[in-house]
C-alpha cells in the first residue's frame, strides 16, 4: 500500500524532478565533504607529533583543504534545504488546491455523510503532516543512510578491526531503544486514554458551564476532574519519566563503544597499525554513527504517520465525483431563460439503497405558482429540493424544468434558475458587500441598496460602522441579520424559480412579517416551493402538498385541505390547540 | 506569565535537583576528551597496557556515572513537569467555574478546551525539557571553553571568538523566525477557516455556482500561506550549515594554533586532539540548544495564553452568609440598565417591574429585544450597568452563590444534558434527591414517559451531549432536571420550542400547579404567555408593556403587532 501512495505522491512532486533530483544530489556532496573532514583532521593531527616535530608543509594544505570542505558542504546544505523546502511545500499546495477542487465535484451525499471537521483536518492537518514527513523525511532518510555508507568506508579505510567492533557494538543501543519503546507504550497508551477522558469532560463542563452555574455543580464537577487529574497525573509521570530514559541509555552504551574504540585504537597504535590521527578519526566517527539512526528511526515514524495522511488525502481525491461535475470543461449544453414550470415523474429515490424512501412521486408546478410542502421532520420536504437543485441524483424517473430533462443540462445553469434560501445561514468570512454579490458579480452599488430596501436591511446596514464594508463576524450580527442578507442575496440574483426551506425559522414572528412581505414582492410572478413549519406562512399557496413518509399524502389549497378534516387539518389545529382552551 | 510561578513552588526541590543532576551529568561527558588525551600522551607514548586499560575503565566509569546522574535528573524533571501541569490545569479550571457566563463567552468554550488541554501539554513538554537541557547544553558550551583554557590559553582564544558568534546566530535567527512562526500558523488558521467554510456551505456555493471562485480564493490563500512558509523556511535552512561552518573553520584554525603550540613544546599531540573533541562536542549541543528554543518559544506562547485566562478577576462577586427573609420568589427590578460592554450601547434600558410570590410571568420580545439579558441579569450571570434588583426583598449581590442556585431553576434556551445516567442528570441541582423527587419532577415536565419507555429506568446512559435523545426528550428533561430541586423561582428560557403545542399547553399548565413557586417564561409564542399573570413585553431593549393578555391587546402596540404576526393563519382558519 505504502508504495501506491509513494509513487502517486512522486507523480505530484512531477513538476519537480529535476529538483528532486538535485536534493538527492547535494545531499550526496553535503554528507560526503562533511564526513571527509575528520579524515582530514585526523592526518592533520598525525602531522603534530611533539616539540620541533611538526610538518606544517603538509598541514597546512590540509587545513585549507578542509576549510573548503567545510564551505562546500555548508553550501550544499543550504541549498539541500532551499530546494526541499520548494518541492515540499508546493507539492502539498498543489494537493491541498486540487482536494478543495475535488470537494466542489463531489457527490452531497458523501460530503453529507462526512464530519466537516474530519475533511478539514485531512485536507488541512494531514496536508502538513505529508508536508512534514513523506517530502522531508525522504530526504532525511537518504542523507542518512548516505552518512551510514560513507562512515563505514572512511572508517574501513582507517581501521578494519575497530570498523567491525562499531558494527557489531552499534546493535546493542538500537536494542536498548527498542526495550524501552515497548515497555512506554502501555504507559503512553494509559496517559493517552487519561488524556481523552479528561478532554471530554472538559469539553462537556465548558460548552455547558451555564447549566453548571445555575445548579450550583461547580464544586461537584471540580471534584470529578480532580480525580481525573490525579490520574492523569500519574500515567503521565510514568509515561514521561520512563521514555526519557531512551536518551541517556542509548547515550550510555555509545560510550561504552566509544571506550571500546579508545581501546582497540590504543593496541592497534601500539602493534603500530594505527596513528594517533587514526584514532581520533575514528572516535569521531563512533561519536557521529549513531546520530543517523537515530534520525532514521524517527523518520520512519514520521513517514509512517505521513504515509497514513497520504492514504486519507488520496482516499477524498479519488472519491467517485458526479457524473457530470461542474468545475470540468466538457460541459452540457446550459439552459437559458425559463417560465418555470417544473414536473416530476414517478421520481424515486432513497439515501440509503436498502430502504427506498421517495417512491413514484409525481408533482406538476405551472409558471408562477406557489408551493408549500408540509409535514412531520423526516417527510422528505427537503429531499424533494435536494432533487430539484440536483444535490442529490434520483435513481429512476425524470425531473423537468420547461420541458427539458435536468440531467440534459450542466448543473451550472440548472442551479442558477433558482434562488435557494435554507435554514442555515451561510455567509463566507467577508464583508457584507462580498456575501451579497455572490448572487450577482458585476451589481452596482444602486442595485445593492434597491436589493437592500426590498428585504428591509438597508437601515440596519447602513447604520453598521463601515455599511457594506462591515466585516461579517461570528457575533456582530444576530442570527435574524444573517438571514436577512441571505434572503436579500437571492433577491439580488432574481431567479426565476424560488426555493426557500425554513427561511424564516430563525426570525422572530414581527420580524418574519416584514419579511414576508419581501418575500411576496419576489415571488410575484415567479415560481416558488416553500419548505415551512410555521403554518402561518403558507396559508397563501396555490397548491399544498402534505407530505408524510416520502409520500404526498394530500395536496390542494388551504380551505380544500382544512374542510378535508385529515392529516393537514390535524397539523394546522394542534398549532394552535391552545388559543382553544 | 507571573500567574503561573507560584505552581512552582511545590516542585522547587525537584526543579533544582533536575538540571543540577544534568549538569553533573554533563560535567562526566566533559571529562572524556582529558581521559582520551591522557590515553595518547602518556599511555600510549609510554607503551604500557596497564596504563591504557585504567583510561578505558574510566572511560567506562565515567559513561555508567553519566547515566546514574542523568536518570535522576530525568526523574526530577519528569515529576516536577507533570505535577507542574496537573496544577495549572487543576487551577484553570477552578478559575474558569469562577468565571461569569459573560466573561466565558468573551473567551470562547472552543478557547478554554484548547488552553485546558494541548497548552498545558505543551507548557509540560516545554518545562520537562527546560529542566533537562536549557543548562545543560550551555553548560557544555561554556565548560568546553573552560576546559580549553586549562590546557591552553591561546586555543582557547578560539573558543572565545567562536562561542559568542555562535551564540549571537543561534539567537538571531531564533529570534528573527519565532515571530515569523507565528504568522505562519496565522495563515494556516486561516486556511483552515476557508476549508471549512466550504465545506459547511456546501449547498450555498452550489446554489450560487460559486465552485470556481471558491477554488480560486482558496488557491490564493494557499499561495499566500505558502510563499510565507517557504521564506520562512529559508531563514530556518541557515541555522545549520552556519553554525556547522563556523565550528569547522574554528578547527581548522584550532588545529593550526595547537600545531604551533607543539611545535613550541607547550603542548602535547593528544591535547590538540582534546581540543579538537571539545570543540566537536559543542556543535551537538548547539544543536539541541536551537530546538529547545523552539520548544521552550511554544511553551511560553502557550503559557502566556494560559496565564491570560488566570489573570481574569472574577467579575461577579458574590454574599458569604446566607440571606435571611420570610419572602419567597418575590422579584424587584428598579431602572434596571445593562450592558455587555464598557462604553456600548445599553441592550437592556431603564427596566422596572415587581413579580409578587407565586406568579406566572411571561416576557415576550423579538430576537435581540433583550430577554435573554433580563434572564441573565435576574440569574445574576451578569450584573447591571445602573439600576437595582432585589431577590426576597433582600438585594440580588448579597446573595452567596450557592445559595442563588438554590432559589433558581433554570432551563436553559439550548438542552444541554450531560453524559452520565439521567438520575446523575436530575440530580445537579440536589445531589441527594431521591427517585419520587425525580419522578414527581419528570411528571411535572411530561417526561416521565421518556423514562418508563427506557429499559433501565432512571440508570439510562445518556450519552455526551444527550445524542441517543430527540430534541424534544432533551427539552423535557432539562425542565425537569429545573423542576428536581424545588426552586422558588423557576425560569423557563424560551425552552419549549421544541415540544408540539399540545405537550407545550399540557407542560405550561402543570408547572402552574406547583405550589410556592414563581415562574418566568420567556418566548416569541403569545401562545406560551397568554395566560401569565404579568406578561412584561420587550422591544429593543426596553420594556414597553406590562400587564395581562387581554390590556395589553388593547394597549400595546408591539403586543399587538406580535400579536397579529401570529395569528393570521387562525384569523383565515375561523
Amino acid at each position: 500500500m505504502n508504495r501506491t501512495i509513494l509513487k502517486r505522491l512522486l507523480k505530484e512532486a512531477g513538476k519537480y524532478r529535476f529538483m528532486m533530483i538535485l536534493s538527492f544530489v547535494l545531499a550526496f556532496v553535503s554528507a560526503a565533504f562533511q564526513l571527509y573532514l575528520p579524515v582530514l583532521f585526523g592526518q592533520a593531527i598525525d602531522h603534530i607529533i611533539g616539540a620541533g616535530n611538526v610538518a606544517f608543509d603538509a598541514l597546512m594544505p590540509l587545513l585549507s583543504k578542509a576549510a573548503v570542505c567545510t564551505v562546500i558542504s555548508a553550501v550544499a546544505t543550504l541549498l539541500m534545504t532551499l530546494v526541499n523546502n520548494s518541492v515540499a511545500y508546493g507539492t502539498v499546495a498543489s494537493i491541498r488546491n486540487k482536494a478543495i477542487a475535488t470537494v466542489m465535484n463531489l457527490p452531497l451525499k458523501y460530503l453529507d455523510e462526512q464530519k466537516t471537521g474530519d475533511l478539514t483536518a485531512r485536507i488541512i492537518a494531514d496536508g502538513d503532516a505529508i508536508c512534514d514527513g513523506l517530502v522531508l523525511g525522504i530526504s532525511q532518510l537518504f542523507t542518512g543512510v548516505v552518512t551510514i555508507v560513507l562512515t563505514l568506508v572512511f572508517m574501513l579505510k582507517t581501521s578494519g578491526m575497530v570498523t567491525l567492533a562499531v558494527i557489531v557494538l552499534t546493535p546493542v543501543s538500537f536494542l536498548v531503544a527498542r526495550f524501552i519503546s515497548t515497555h512506554t507504550y502501555t504507559m503512553f497508551r494509559k496517559q493517552s486514554k487519561a488524556r481523552g477522558r479528561q478532554m471530554g469532560y472538559v469539553e462537556e463542563m465548558v460548552s455547558g458551564m451555564n447549566v453548571v452555574q445555575a445548579f450550583g455543580y461547580e464544586k461537584r464537577s471540580q471534584e470529578t476532574f480532580h480525580q481525573m487529574n490525579e490520574q492523569l497525573r500519574q500515567c503521565s509521570t510514568k509515561a514521561t519519566f520512563y521514555s526519557s530514559l531512551t536518551n541517556p541509555c542509548t547515550r550510555c552504551v555509545n560510550s561504552i563503544v566509544y571506550a571500546c574504540v579508545a581501546l582497540l585504537g590504543a593496541l592497534f597504535i601500539l602493534q603500530g597499525n594505527l596513528t594517533v590521527g587514526g584514532l581520533t578519526i575514528l572516535l569521531n566517527y563512533a561519536n557521529q554513527y549513531m546520530k543517523p539512526f537515530n534520525d532514521i528511526t524517527s523518520v520512519i515514524t514520521e513517514l509512517q504517520n505521513a504515509f497514513a495522511c497520504a492514504g486519507r488525502l488520496f482516499d477524498l481525491l479519488d472519491q467517485k465525483k458526479e457524473d457530470d461535475p461542474v468545475l470540468c470543461s466538457h460541459q452540457k449544453p446550459s439552459i437559458d431563460s425559463i417560465t418555470g414550470e417544473i414536473t416530476m415523474e414517478h421520481v424515486c429515490f432513497s439515501y440509503d439503497a436498502s430502504r427506498p424512501f421517495i417512491e413514484d412521486f409525481n408533482l406538476h408546478v405551472k409558471p408562477g405558482m406557489h408551493v408549500a410542502f408540509v409535514g412531520p421532520t423526516g417527510c422528505g420536504k427537503t429531499t424533494i429540493i435536494n432533487l430539484l437543485m440536483r444535490f442529490y441524483e434520483i435513481s429512476s424517473g425524470r425531473i423537468s424544468v420547461d420541458g427539458t430533462d435536468i440531467t440534459s443540462i450542466n448543473r451550472t445553469s440548472l442551479r442558477s434558475c433558482f434562488g435557494m434560501v435554507l435554514q442555515d445561514t451561510w455567509l463566507s468570512s467577508g464583508s457584507i458587500r462580498d456575501n451579497l454579490l455572490i448572487a450577482k458579480p458585476d451589481a452596482s452599488d444602486e442595485e445593492l441598496k434597491e436589493a437592500c430596501r426590498k428585504t428591509q436591511c438597508l437601515d440596519w446596514i447602513e447604520h453598521s460602522e463601515d455599511g457594506f464594508d462591515t466585516i461579517i463576524q461570528e457575533d456582530r450580527l444576530s442570527a435574524g441579520q444573517k438571514q436577512m442578507l441571505c434572503i436579500t442575496r437571492v433577491m439580488l440574483a432574481q431567479p426565476s424559480i424560488l426555493i426557500l426551506d425554513e427561511a424564516t425559522s430563525s426570525i422572530d414572528t414581527r420580524t418574519e412579517v416584514l419579511v414576508q412581505q419581501a418575500f411576496d414582492t419576489l415571488m410575484e410572478g415567479r415560481t416558488s416551493l416553500v419548505v415551512a413549519h410555521r403554518l402561518s406562512t403558507i396559508v397563501n399557496a396555490d397548491l399544498i402538498c402534505v407530505m408524510k413518509d416520502g409520500k404526498i399524502i394530500e395536496s390542494g389549497r388551504h380551505e380544500q385541505l382544512l374542510s378535508r378534516n385529515g392529516f393537514y387539518a390535524d397539523l394546522f389545529n394542534s398549532q394552535f390547540a391552545s388559543f382553544a382552551q | 506569565m507571573n500567574q503561573l510561578g507560584k505552581y512552582f513552588r511545590p516542585y522547587r526541590v525537584q526543579a533544582v535537583l533536575a538540571p543540577l543532576f544534568k549538569m553533573l551529568e554533563a560535567f562526566m561527558d566533559l571529562f572524556v576528551p582529558l581521559v582520551v588525551a591522557d590515553l595518547i600522551d602518556t599511555a600510549i607514548v609510554a607503551h604500557d597496557m596497564k596504563m591504557i586499560m585504567i583510561r578505558v575503565g574510566l572511560l567506562v566509569v565515567l559513561a555508567l556515572v553519566s547515566l546514574g546522574f542523568a536518570i535522576t535528573a530525568q526523574f526530577f524533571s519528569a515529576r516536577c513537569a507533570v505535577g507542574f501541569a496537573c496544577d495549572i490545569r487543576e487551577a484553570l479550571f477552578v478559575h474558569v467555574s469562577s468565571l461569569s457566563l459573560r466573561q466565558n463567552e468573551k473567551i470562547g468554550a472552543d478557547t478554554l478546551m484548547t488552553r485546558l488541554t494541548s497548552d498545558i501539554n505543551q507548557i509540560q513538554t516545554a518545562v520537562n525539557m527546560g529542566l533537562r537541557l536549557l543548562l545543560r547544553s550551555p553548560f557544555i558550551v561554556f565548560g568546553s571553553f573552560i576546559m580549553a583554557l586549562t590546557i591552553d590559553r591561546k586555543a582557547a582564544i578560539v573558543f572565545a571568538t567562536a562561542i559568542p558568534l555562535l551564540l549571537v546566530i543561534v539567537l538571531g535567527i531564533m529570534l528573527v523566525t519565532i515571530p515569523m512562526f507565528k504568522k505562519v500558523q496565522g495563515y494556516l488558521d486561516r486556511l483552515s477557516v476557508k476549508t471549512r467554510e466550504n465545506l459547511s456551505g456546501v449547498r450555498v456555493i452550489r446554489a450560487f455556482t460559486q465552485e470556481k471562485k471558491e477554488v480560486q480564493d482558496f488557491k490564493e490563500a494557499d499561495d499566500r500561506y505558502t510563499s510565507y512558509v517557504v521564506l520562512t523556511g529559508r531563514i530556518t535552512a541557515l541555522l545549520n550549515p552556519v553554525t556547522f561552518l563556523i565550528v569547522n573553520l574554528a578547527v581548522c584554525v584550532l588545529i593550526h594554533t595547537g600545531a604551533i603550540q607543539v611545535e613550541a613544546g607547550i603542548l602535547q599531540q593528544g591535547q590538540v586532539v582534546a581540543l579538537y573533541n571539545y570543540m566537536a562536542q559543542m556543535i551537538v549541543e548547539l544543536i539541541k540548544l536551537s530546538s529547545l528554543m523552539i520548544t521552550l518559544n511554544k511553551g511560553i506562547a502557550c503559557a502566556a495564553r494560559v496565564s491570560d485566562v488566570l489573570a481574569i478577576p472574577p467579575e461577579l462577586s458574590y454574599g458569604t452568609m446566607p440571606v435571611e427573609s420570610n419572602e419567597i420568589g418575590t422579584v424587584c427590578f428598579e431602572h434596571v440598565s445593562a450592558s455587555y460592554h464598557d462604553h456600548g450601547t445599553p441592550v437592556v434600558q431603564d427596566i422596572s417591574f415587581t413579580v409578587k410570590e407565586g406568579e406566572m410571568i411571561g416576557i415576550i420580545g423579538g430576537t435581540g429585544s433583550g430577554k435573554s439579558t433580563l434572564v441573565r441579569l435576574l440569574t445574576r450571570t451578569m450584573d447591571p450597568k445602573s439600576g437595582s434588583i432585589q431577590i426576597n426583598g433582600k438585594p440580588l449581590a448579597s446573595y452567596p452563590k450557592q445559595q442563588l442556585s438554590k432559589i433558581f431553576g433554570i432551563v436553559p434556551q439550548k438542552a444541554v444534558l450531560f453524559s452520565g445516567t439521567i438520575r446523575q442528570n436530575m440530580q445537579m441541582g440536589k445531589a441527594d434527591a431521591s427517585d419520587e423527587e425525580i419522578h414527581e419532577a419528570l411528571t411535572i415536565a411530561q417526561a416521565d414517559e421518556i423514562v418508563a419507555g427506557k429499559k433501565d429506568g432512571l440508570d439510562t446512559i445518556i450519552e455526551q451531549g444527550g445524542r441517543n435523545l430527540s430534541g424534544g426528550q432533551k427539552q423535557r428533561l432539562t425542565i425537569a432536571r429545573a423542576i428536581v430541586s424545588k426552586p422558588q423561582i423557576l425560569i423557563l428560557d424560551d425552552s419549549s420550542s421544541a415540544l408540539d403545542y399540545a405537550t407545550d399547553a399540557k407542560l405550561r399548565q402543570a408547572i402552574a400547579k406547583i405550589k410556592n413557586c414563581t415562574v418566568f417564561l420567556i418566548s416569541q409564542r403569545i401562545s406560551t404567555v397568554r395566560q401569565c399573570d404579568q406578561i412584561l413585553v420587550l422591544d429593543h431593549g426596553r420594556l414597553v408593556g406590562n400587564g395581562t393578555h387581554e390590556s395589553l391587546l388593547s394597549s400595546c402596540s408591539v403586543y399587538q403587532q406580535i400579536n397579529a404576526s401570529q395569528s393570521r393563519g387562525e384569523k383565515e382558519a375561523s
